[in-house]
């Protein structure tokens, strides 16, 4: 479970993130709605504590991450927007890489990537080197690396960015299994039909503020359309958002 | 502790697969130097015999004005050659080293027993022809003692009363000194051979890590940044030191081959050298893989890092430079400038001085503390939170 309370960030002058509360549950998938610059990626980012928010608190299964950081990332599993991989290893050793950073035992770590290995397709890539991988196959590597260490929260910022049809489809039901196994799922995205086909929950982001946290149903009927771009739009307060 | 090895071995796997910094590492950094050396003294020592020994070409104007002269410098190994019609000219484009010019005057001069002139052209800024200059007037001036001598003797007196004092040289160097002084740019070459050992490394990891975009997730580990760090400096202090080892070997071997005796010089360049540069270098390497991922941290990409580094690399020359232009008398302090201490104890060494074991301590020390030091504030760059963000 992933709670945050008034979350403020400024960069500068700029508000990026201007008191964002929201509570993301166990066995839910939460997506995180938004037009680009709305302040998505730097709410992930003081979520997995990579930045230290000016102000507000972040609750990860109750950890504070201002009191303990490095318990907070060892209880998340982490997709960033940036997810370079090392192109002169292969895809199981940057897996493997990241498995012992989170101290997990050899057998562990052969166990598991056999196990993220075929819940992602990625049993023909597995012992290549990742130079000249396609955005899938690098997509694939980065979130297997991610949740190497059998996290209980999954953190993804647009994880379908630059995928195929068929990637997209597969990622999408990758989230739905990892929702199933009991997991909190948090992710990023701007694109409405995956969050409003996702998502238990969706809390949208406009201008570093939460303008709307509900359900699909519930942000339909809010909105007063049975349209959820129309809902989108009317939250957001203008067509500014889409057209980001 | 696990994290840390983690992140070495990742690092150090990781570049071992890059040809390029593995040729670095493994051959140009060690070789270039003790190449460049063995070509170098090589070069000096067959032209210094070479001018010793070889006939000395000299154009002559005028010879038919002192034929006396003239047998006298062929007796020396001069070749008389043809006149030129602009000496001046020859000289300053560099197609003749030097010209002598006997005027028509030269004979009614001497015959009188006034003093005869002959002119010597020659550009002093030309280092190659000073010491055919300088033979050349030996020779003249040897035959114009001689000629005074017999004049002397001619009227009775001894040719003693022209030298009423004598300077004797008594020359107090060492032949382990002269070469050290040749020599005092060694230390920069190994310093030298640490830098581009180290160099990929530190830009990879860093720089080259934040513009792959694999900071961020790295981050995201539960591993604290200081360990990561550590992991990192790790690596780029292994294959620095890798260089130097080798650099170390190298140049153990190639000064076999260095005819550095026909110059009068020996080194001292044995199993004992090599343990103790070893050991004075052992803190400048991991002080330099600091330093290098420091610059690194500030660069926004890859190639901005190499070009920090690359001015870098100029900083260890200072010290080096200072000291071959001004011949400074070793003093304490100078062991515990780190860089400056390196320098100081290596010549010494190589010139088969006495090091002991405290000034060696005491650059150890000193550039240990410096080496942590830096690493502090490297650390402290790399918690910023700037670091990590690659767009």
């Amino acid at each position: 479970m992933i709670e945050l309370k008034s979350l403020t960030k400024a960069f500068g002058e700029v508000k990026a993130v201007d008191g964002v509360s929201f509570t993301a549950r166990d066995g839910e998938i939460t997506g995180l709605l938004g037009p680009n610059g709305a302040g998505k990626t730097t709410t992930l980012r003081m979520l997995y504590t990579l930045m230290r928010p000016d102000s507000g608190q972040v609750l990860v299964d109750g950890i504070d991450a201002a009191v303990d950081p490095i318990a907070v990332r060892r209880s998340l599993g982490v997709l960033p927007d940036a997810r370079g991989l090392y192109k002169r290893l292969t895809s199981r050793e940057n897996i493997e890489y990241f498995g012992r950073l989170q101290g997990m035992d050899e057998a562990t770590i052969a166990a598991r990537i056999e196990g993220l290995a075929k819940a992602l397709d990625m049993d023909e890539i597995i012992d290549r080197r990742t130079e000249g991988f396609s955005q899938g196959q690098r997509v694939k590597t980065a979130i297997a690396r991610a949740l190497i260490h059998d996290p209980k929260n999954c953190i993804l910022d647009e994880p379908t960015n630059g995928l195929d049809v068929m990637a997209t489809r597969a990622m999408r039901d990758f989230l739905r299994h990892l929702k199933a196994e009991g997991r909190c799922v948090l992710f990023s995205s701007h694109i409405m039909q995956e969050v409003g086909a996702l998502c238990d929950r969706i809390v949208v982001i406009a201008h570093g503020h939460v303008v709307a946290d509900a359900s699909p149903e519930q942000l339909r009927e809010q909105a007063g359309t049975s349209n959820l771009e129309d809902a989108f739009v009317k939250v957001i307060g203008s067509a500014e958002g889409l057209a980001a | 502790m696990n994290s840390i090895i983690t992140v070495f071995l990742k690092e150090v796997r990781e570049n071992i697969r890059d040809r390029r910094t593995v040729l670095n590492t493994l051959l140009t950094g060690p070789l270039m130097a003790p190449v460049i050396f063995v070509l170098l003294i090589n070069g000096i020592v067959s032209r210094e015999l070479d001018k010793a020994e070889k006939p000395l070409p000299v154009p002559v104007i005028g010879a038919e004005n002192a034929p006396n002269l003239v047998d006298a410098l062929k007796q020396r190994g001069v070749i008389i050659e043809d006149p030129i019609s602009n000496p001046e000219q020859a000289v300053r484009e560099q197609n003749a080293d030097l010209v002598l010019r006997i005027p028509p005057s030269y004979g009614e001069a001497w015959n009188k027993g006034e003093p005869a002139q002959v002119e010597l052209i020659f550009d002093d800024s030309q280092r190659d022809a000073q010491g055919s200059v300088m033979r050349l007037r030996g020779i003249i001036d040897a035959y114009a003692q001689r000629t005074s001598s017999l004049r002397l003797v001619a009227r009775g007196i001894s040719p003693s009363i022209t030298r009423p004092l004598v300077v004797a040289d008594r020359d107090q160097s060492t032949a382990q000194g002269r070469g050290g002084m040749m020599f005092s740019m060694l230390p920069y070459f190994f310093i030298l051979g640490a830098f581009i050992g180290g160099m990929a490394l530190a830009i990879d990891t860093t720089a080259g890590e934040r513009e792959r975009q694999s900071l961020e997730p790295l981050f995201a580990n539960p591993v604290a940044r200081s360990k990561i760090l550590l992991g990192k400096l790790g690596a780029t202090g292994a294959f620095a030191l890798t260089t130097l080892l080798l650099s170390i070997i190298a140049f153990s071997i190639a000064g076999q081959f260095m005819p550095t005796e026909k110059l009068g010089m020996t080194l001292s360049i044995g199993p004992h050298f090599a343990l103790l540069t070893l050991v004075t270098m052992l803190p400048l390497v991991f002080l330099i893989a600091s330093l290098q991922t420091l610059a690194a941290a500030f660069a926004k990409t890859f190639r901005e890092a190499q070009t920090y580094l690359s001015l870098l690399m100029f900083v260890p020359a200072v010290p080096t430079m200072l000291m071959s232009i001004f011949p400074f008398k070793t003093e304490t302090w100078m062991y515990a400038v780190p860089l400056v201490g390196q320098q100081v104890t290596i010549t010494r060494l190589m010139r088969g001085e006495a090091v002991s074991s405290a000034e060696i301590a005491l650059c150890f020390v000193s550039t240990t503390i410096a080496a942590v030091i830096v690493y502090f504030i490297t650390a402290r760059i790399y918690n910023g939170e700037r670091l990590a963000i690659s767009t």
